[in-house]
């Protein structure tokens, strides 16, 4: 018997599997509940993390899944609209999706129509095209147990499909609200499908409410980038103590399209994993990959990101920056794996971290596997704490400690932020930045 | 304004001043000279407040306060500005950013409001023309790819911005062609007035062609050795330093 099986959380789940099975109501088409299926016996044959799982060495799941004895959560009680308007951003001119545990709120959105325009609550579009096409396809998602947990138990989530050339106007906000009233572990999935030429962009947001259960959220993103399309992806996360999280991103690109995707980490929810894979599958794309984490008090931040480069000609840039405050921790990995077709591959990696807390700590990997032998990759590494030189010159100014930190932080993440292309996110999170250093 | 008594400090265990004593009254321009390793520069830092030096003795008052009981930032706040003989480059604080807050703290420790967008704005673009300060200059990181020159008239461009009654100018005469030279002497000239005290730190008798002092020192091994006019400074560069040296080593063997 492994340490996970003797979770209750564990118990639970493999007591009565079908039963289990049977609460994810939906989407119950034949092809689903045997993708269903065979995720669930992939599940219990991998069982959950632990630290000896060589894609967790630095996260210790266990211990946050045995905090609280979490039960399986697959609906959602009303929640009022303030809730999810705690996440809004200002100034920011969007659409928007409101999830509750994963389910569509449509008199809390507004949603984008129009020709070409495809979007909903997953349970309703599992006959659509592009749902049956690539839905569970991204193979990334076959070796991470808590992803096939979620493809056999999700109860539903945002369906996005936007058809060839069709370009929103508008980025769309989507904002999670977790939900409960016991400690509950929520599994929410996605898909989000740009067929060819379309472009979009998507914010994510999470929200949850005051309350003394704790949410455990196992959330799935599959995106689908198709033949020139476009996707910037923006995932800002800025949980409550009472919030831990568990976040994939499986994206899929196809030739000459470009994929952005951010991933910004601020203070506040204790745990944070996030699996971010990109499957190129084909030539000459363009994918960015940022990070940029700012963590405080005991907060653990682990970015778990997989480049695989299938197709020649690809181009992908990876840079994560991180600030580690007090007692917090980070770990990156950065699996870079070029195939033996993909030659002329450009693929570069870089993590930056500033070690802050006194008893802050980063552990980084890259894991560069490459089988092409006419690719540039390379991939770098620093961790430091701020330049002395330039602390007193800001001082030498007049400027504050407290204050020259502050700008410094801000200067330290620039390259994240002013890549960002939402000039109202943009400015949301510096603010949110130079507010966290100046407490 | 600035009294300096028998100042001695040291950094790393190494003993680099020992002994200054310096007066310095409103209005007036002080030039410090001397050869290499002479003290100049860790002069200027320990008034500034760099923490590697150590100050094993003397004082010095700034306007009837200690100043070296103050933070670095006290003391700018309370009207000392360094000029840096190599200014940092800080990427991604932009310029303007830098200048707004420094100058809005400034304005806090007195006790006055932050300044408005366009007062601010009004005050940059003024102040700017002093040193010929390009306004694209002005939206980029501080000091990020700036030319020698550039990063020299920023220095003075934020003293004009700060508007300080103390300016310690480290060396900003070193590495700077003629015309930039011009530039920023021109800026320091119009800074001057009756209010405002400069300490001009040189290793060149060139600046102080554009920039005519009141009073001209050598320092020599941690200690001031001589005192003079601008004459001086005429004297030591024909005659360079070792006559002053000699001098000193005779009345010391006597």
């Amino acid at each position: 018997m492994t340490s996970d099986m003797i979770l209750p959380f564990y118990q639970a789940l493999t007591a009565d599997v079908t039963a289990l099975a049977a609460q994810a109501t939906v989407p119950s088409t034949d092809a689903v509940q045997s993708i269903r299926r065979k995720a669930l016996e992939r599940f219990t044959a991998m069982g959950l993390p632990t630290l000896k799982t060589e894609a967790w060495r630095y996260s210790n799941i266990q211990r946050y899944l045995k905090e609280f004895p979490y039960e399986l959560l697959n609906n959602a009680a009303p929640v009022a609209p303030t809730v999810a308007q705690q996440a809004a951003i200002p100034e920011l001119d969007c659409y928007r999706v409101v999830l509750v545990n994963g389910h569509l709120q449509a008199d809390q959105s507004t949603l984008p129509e129009g020709k070409g325009i495809t979007i909903g609550a997953m349970s309703t579009y599992a006959d659509a095209p592009g749902f049956v096409t690539y839905f569970n396809q991204q193979h990334h998602l076959e070796t991470e147990s808590l992803a096939q947990l979620n493809t056999a138990l999700f109860a539903d989530g945002l369906y996005i499909e936007l058809a060839a050339n069709t370009v929103l106007d508008k980025p769309i906000h989507v904002i999670h609200v977790y939900s409960c009233t016991a400690h509950s572990f929520i599994q929410p999935r996605h898909l989000w499908v740009l067929n060819r030429s379309a472009a979009a962009t998507i914010i994510e947001s999470s929200v949850h409410p005051e309350t003394t259960a704790v949410a455990f959220a196992n959330s799935v993103v599959e995106t689908v980038v198709q033949e020139n399309a476009e996707l910037w992806h923006y995932c800002v996360q800025q949980g409550e103590d009472s919030f831990r999280e568990v976040s994939t991103t499986a994206a899929q690109q196809f030739k000459d399209s470009r994929y952005h995707h951010f991933s910004v980490t601020l203070p506040g929810t204790p745990f944070t994993r996030n699996n971010t894979s990109v499957a190129l599958n084909g030539s000459h794309t363009e994918t960015n990959l940022n990070g940029l984490y700012i963590t405080n008090k005991h907060q653990h931040v682990d970015n778990h990101t997989f480049m695989d480069h299938i197709m020649p000609d690809c181009n992908s840039n990876e840079l994560y920056k991180g600030v580690l405050l007090d007692d917090s921790n980070g770990v990156f990995t950065g699996k870079i794996l070029v195939h033996q077709e993909a030659q002329k591959t450009n693929a570069f990696q870089q993590n930056n971290n500033l070690l802050l807390g006194s008893k802050a700590d980063i552990n980084s990997q890259p894991q560069l596997e490459i089988y092409a032998d006419d690719v540039k990759c390379s991939h770098g590494f620093t961790a430091g704490q701020f330049s002395e030189e330039s602390m007193f010159y800001l001082r030498s100014r007049g400027i504050g400690e407290e204050a020259a930190k502050a700008l410094m932080v801000n200067a330290f993440s620039h390259d994240i932020t002013d890549a960002i292309h939402v000039p109202a996110l943009q400015h949301f999170l510096q603010e949110q930045i130079a507010e966290i250093m100046n407490n | 304004m600035l009294t300096i008594k028998n100042l001695h400090a040291e950094v790393e265990g190494k003993k680099i001043l020992k002994g200054i004593n310096l007066e310095i009254n409103k209005g007036e321009m002080h030039a410090i000279m001397g050869p290499n390793g002479s003290g100049k520069s860790s002069l200027a830092s320990v008034l500034a407040g760099r923490d590697n030096y150590t100050v094993t003795e003397g004082e010095v008052w700034f306007n009837g306060k200690n100043l070296l009981d103050l933070s670095p930032e006290d003391r700018a706040r309370e009207g000392v500005f360094l000029a840096f003989q190599y200014p940092v480059e800080i990427p991604g604080v932009s310029n303007l950013n830098f200048l707004k807050t420094a100058l809005n703290e400034i304005r806090a420790y007195k006790g006055l409001p932050a300044l408005e967008a366009r007062e601010f704005l009004k005050l940059t673009k003024e102040k700017q023309q002093l040193v010929d300060f390009h306004s694209n200059l002005m939206n980029r990181s501080l000091n990020e790819g700036f030319s020698g020159g550039e990063k020299k008239r920023n220095e003075i461009f934020q003293l004009a911005m700060l508007d300080p009654q103390l300016a310690i100018l480290d060396e900003t005469d070193s590495g700077l062609d003629i015309d930039a030279l011009r530039i920023v002497s021109n800026g320091v000239n119009k800074l001057r007035d009756a209010e405002k005290s400069f300490v001009v730190i040189t290793h060149y008798q060139r600046l102080l062609e554009y920039i005519i002092p009141d009073f001209v020192h050598v320092l020599y091994n941690g200690r001031i050795i001589k005192t003079g006019t601008k004459e001086l400074a005429l004297e030591l560069e024909e005659r360079g330093y070792d006559w002053l040296k000699e001098e000193l080593h005779l009345k010391e063997s006597v």
